[in-house]
């Protein structure tokens, strides 16, 4: 199970599919997501990934985020401070999410990524008539 | 050629130093995690440095940050990269579940070992990342002197 979306706490009883991906090193996005009546918008930092082999996809309820990112500096290193590896993270999503209809845009190292609702899900106004 | 650099051995104890005072002292990259945390009493951006004959090489990580926005000043041998991400506008009635990413200003200088010529510097910024290209002064290359058989 992936964490959940809209859920805050990170369940560790839960075996993850993100902690089965043991060989290889990869780092876990941080991320925004905010909830209005239209739907999700999940922001993530994934600073030196190409757009082109990004990859956003959602399966059986499980959205992943996922995108290479590698950097080789020339000459001799002075000093590191940070590294670029894949970036990789998932999430499940409600299925009052209308995930066919999202969409993804990225820029200056910022994914962003739109999931509107599905009808159903949004919020009705009823009039209420005083008789 | 492996030479053993007491100078820069000594340059990189005093950073080690400085980072465990700032509460960072442990892994190999102890700054792993979001950009401008709202807490943090490290420095941002995050740096990697490298260098060759004729050249210094700064890749700074800037997420989420405008290039157009970022300040790259050079005095004598000091580079300073500032700039500021943006705070995420609230949108009306909006539910945060997560809330990860960090924003606001950020400067930093650099002082740099070697002196750099200030017009042949080069930046640009690819995907988050800015890439900077120092070439070294000319009297900061290293020079090879012949010597003359007598």
């Amino acid at each position: 199970m992936a964490d959940k979306i809209t859920q805050r706490n990170d369940d560790k009883h839960v075996q993850n599919r993100e902690e089965t991906r043991s060989g290889e090193h990869y780092i876990r996005p941080a991320v925004n997501i905010i909830e209005t009546e239209y739907g999700l918008t999940l922001t993530a930092d994934i600073p030196g990934a190409a757009k082109e082999k990004l990859e956003v996809k959602v399966e059986k309820g499980i959205l992943t985020i996922s995108a290479p990112a590698a950097r080789t500096m020339p000459g001799k290193p002075v000093f590191k401070e940070f590294e670029t590896a894949p970036y990789y993270r998932q999430f499940s999503i409600p299925e009052v999410l209308d995930h066919e209809k999202a969409e993804a845009d990225y820029a200056n190292g910022l994914l962003t990524l739109k999931i509107p609702k599905a009808k159903a899900a949004k919020p009705r106004k009823i009039e209420i008539k005083v008789g | 050629m492996a030479s053993w650099d007491v100078m820069r051995e000594l340059d990189n104890l005093k950073r080690e130093i400085d980072e465990a005072f700032r509460g960072g002292g442990y892994g190999r990259f102890p700054h792993e995690g979001p950009f401008l945390p709202p807490l943090t009493a490290r420095r941002f951006p995050l740096v990697d440095v490298s260098e060759d004959e004729g050249s210094l090489y700064v890749d700074v990580l800037v997420p989420g940050v405008d290039p157009a926005g970022i300040d790259l000043t050079l005095v004598r041998n000091t580079i300073t990269i500032s700039g500021e991400r943006k705070p995420f506008a609230p949108q009306e009635g909006q539910i945060v579940h997560r809330s990860e990413l960090g924003s606001g200003k950020f400067s930093r200088t650099l002082d740099l070992s070697v002196d750099v010529d200030s017009n042949k510097i080069k930046a640009h910024c690819k995907d988050g990342i800015m890439h900077i290209v120092l070439g070294k002064a000319q009297h900061a290359k290293p020079k090879k002197i012949e010597i003359k058989q007598s």
